[in-house]
């Protein structure tokens, strides 16, 4: 007797849910080309990407194509765009090798301050960019130990290539092992655990494991510092106004000749950068692809 | 062998042991315990991955407890595989080969014939990415075993699995472990697999170990009410000793065993007989009424309560249905003195 009646209600359940079902997919669907929150909030982002794009079209699309090729024959030009690369990738190599080993340490160890010590590293993203350069100055100079141990090794800061080299590196830092700490936290620790098993040391185990896994990350976290880097120019002017990089030059062209003389400047710097974003989204992009 | 003498590890909001445990050479030992009793501390601890607080742990007779885990000589497979994506098949299982002077042929002779045993040779040179559930476990075993460890440690490697694969990892083990004659200590919280594959098993509770002996023996016979609990008694009911003879509360059940100490009745659900109550049959048992039938499609679960108890029962659904045993209809419940068991705590 009970097996009838379960059947029977097992049918009915069946046949009621599943028409259900079919309206509960479909009606989302219609729905959502009347929804006005969609469209607000399509709206909005419309609103961003103007407000991105317009002034940077705008100002790709002012100089005149001869104006463009005289700045690039400016030797003052070229000078301080490939400084402002040189600089900023140099600061990205120092980033890789010092940061990597902490960004290694804040992905796999818990350890008493580890808060208090990713608060210290975000500092540079916080302070105002000056106050970078200032303090940087502060501790290089004669009145500071660290600088009379440094102008005894003939290390100088203040307008030297050595200067913007420090300085972009401090405010680059934070993008590199930010990246490079989110990219060996997606490692599961359980690869290493297990190449330990095997065998392998612990550095033997980072490098045939967990470099080749997280190299990707690393890239990305060099090219964000070398992005970031080429972009500064509140510290950079306070530590080294000369030798020039790009953005200390287009100021001064801008303030000297005005709009139109910054303009060319301007625009092959930004040539550079989406050269920069483009292998960065290069990068970025091929672990999602394998997945 | 593997032995663990007052093993403690303090971790914030954790603290495993003292826990003492020993692991034959040559056994199947499995270590079981609910999500977050510490079956996986204990394992990581005999690997070298955490650090102890107290205690010791020998592998093999020699004393590994602040020997790195490279210097060990325990293999590991987790419940996940652990392989690493960016090697392929073959490079996976040779891993481990030049840190055991296994570049020689020695170490080259053992992969060939596990990858053999293994059916793993027309996936050498795929990538892991692309490997079914089976295929991973059967790829990290191999190379856990590739470097010969003294010990093999297995993390719930079965938990993951699809039920097909599963039956087929099951049988690899046990073949694997009879051919090999490996130690292996495995940790899972399921007790099927422990049945199937274990010598012995640990009960581990709350990272303390409840009950250690043979799997048979920890399923009829457990010794505490949290084991009786995991190995799926149901019925755990409170008991009385009254002029020699023990009274589970409310039912009235005499039975001619027990002492003083025992305090809990154990009974398992399979063990319970229903009865239909008909005029002809008579008085033949306990009556009670069914409060609720759960079909699980072979098996159904009964609850029936009887003088203020509920006792769980279990029963064929076709028998369910041949008795025509209904939600709320009046049973006689039928339990054999000798199937009940007593426990103290």
């Amino acid at each position: 007797m009970p097996c009838p009646e379960s059947s029977a209600s097992g049918w009915r359940s069946v046949s009621n849910t599943a028409p259900s079902a079919v309206l509960s997919d479909s009606r989302p669907r219609r729905q959502r080309g009347r929804d006005p929150f969609l469209w607000l909030a399509v709206a909005s982002s419309a609103v961003i990407v103007a407000f991105i794009l317009v002034p940077l079209v705008e100002m790709m699309t002012q100089p005149t194509l001869v104006s463009l090729k005289e700045t690039l024959m400016d030797r003052d030009v070229v000078r301080s765009i490939r400084l402002s690369i040189v600089t900023s990738s140099s600061a990205a190599l120092i980033a890789l090798v010092f940061g990597t080993p902490l960004a290694y340490l804040l992905a796999r160890r818990q350890f008493p301050g580890k808060k208090i010590l990713e608060s210290v590293i975000d500092l540079p993203i916080m302070i105002p960019h000056p106050v970078v350069g200032i303090a940087l100055l502060s501790i290089a100079g004669r009145n500071h130990p660290i600088g009379r141990v440094m102008q005894s090794v003939g290390i100088e800061v203040m307008g030297t290539v050595t200067g913007l080299i420090a300085v972009l590196t401090f405010v680059g830092l934070p993008f590199y092992i930010n990246t490079v700490k989110a990219g060996f936290e997606e490692i599961s620790p359980r690869l290493e655990h297990v190449s330990r098993s095997l065998g392998a040391s612990a550095g033997g185990t980072f490098f045939r494991v967990t470099l080749p896994l997280a190299w990707r990350h690393m890239v990305v976290g060099a090219i964000m510092c070398t992005a970031r880097a080429v972009s500064e120019f509140g510290a950079v002017v306070i530590v080294a106004y000369h030798p020039m990089t790009a953005p200390v030059m287009i100021y001064e062209r801008f303030t000297a000749y005005g709009l139109k003389y910054s303009q060319p400047v301007a625009v092959w710097l930004i040539l550079v950068c989406l050269v920069l974003f483009l292998l960065l989204r290069i990068f970025s992009l091929k672990p999602k692809a394998a997945s | 062998m593997i032995r663990i003498e007052q093993l403690s590890v303090r971790l914030p909001g954790f603290s495993l042991g003292p826990v003492d445990l020993c692991v034959e050479e040559g056994e199947f030992f499995c270590l079981l315990g609910p999500t977050g009793s510490g079956k996986t501390l204990i394992l990581e601890s005999v690997v070298g991955l955490v650090r102890v607080s107290h205690g010791r742990i020998m592998v093999s007779e020699r004393d590994v407890t602040g020997l790195p885990p490279e210097r060990r000589g325990v293999g590991i497979v987790y419940q996940d595989c652990a392989l690493f994506p960016h090697l392929s098949v073959e490079k996976n299982i040779h891993y481990g080969l030049r840190y055991h002077n296994g570049v020689n042929s020695d170490g080259h002779d053992r992969c060939r014939h596990l990858v053999d045993s293994l059916g793993l040779a027309r996936l050498l040179n795929r990538s892991v990415t692309t490997l079914s559930g089976g295929e991973k476990q059967r790829v990290a075993l191999a190379r856990a075993l590739a470097t010969a460890p003294s010990v093999l440690l297995l993390d719930e490697p079965l938990a993951a699995l699809d039920p097909c694969f599963r039956e087929e990892i099951r049988d690899l083990f046990r073949s694997l472990h009879r051919e090999t004659g490996i130690t292996v200590l495995m940790v899972t919280h399921d007790f099927t697999d422990a049945h199937t594959l274990a010598q012995r098993v640990a009960i581990l509770h709350d990272g303390h170990i409840e009950q250690t002996g043979s799997a048979e023996t920890v399923f009829r016979k457990p010794a505490t009410t949290f084991v009786a609990d995991f190995v799926g008694m149901q019925n755990v009911l409170p008991a009385r000793v009254e002029s020699g003879i023990l009274i589970v509360d409310g039912l009235n059940l005499a039975l001619p065993t027990g002492n003083g100490h025992h305090r809990f009745a154990a009974i398992r659900p399979e063990h319970v007989h229903i009865l239909p109550k008909s005029n002809d049959t008579g008085e033949e048992g306990i009556p009670g009424r069914i409060r609720s039938i759960v079909n699980q499609g072979l098996f159904a679960e009964l609850a029936v309560e009887t003088c203020g108890v509920t006792i769980k029962a279990v029963m064929l659904t076709s028998s369910l249905m041949e008795k025509g045993l209904r939600q709320g209809g009046q049973v006689f419940l039928c339990i054999d003195p000798a199937d009940v068991h007593l426990i103290q705590r």
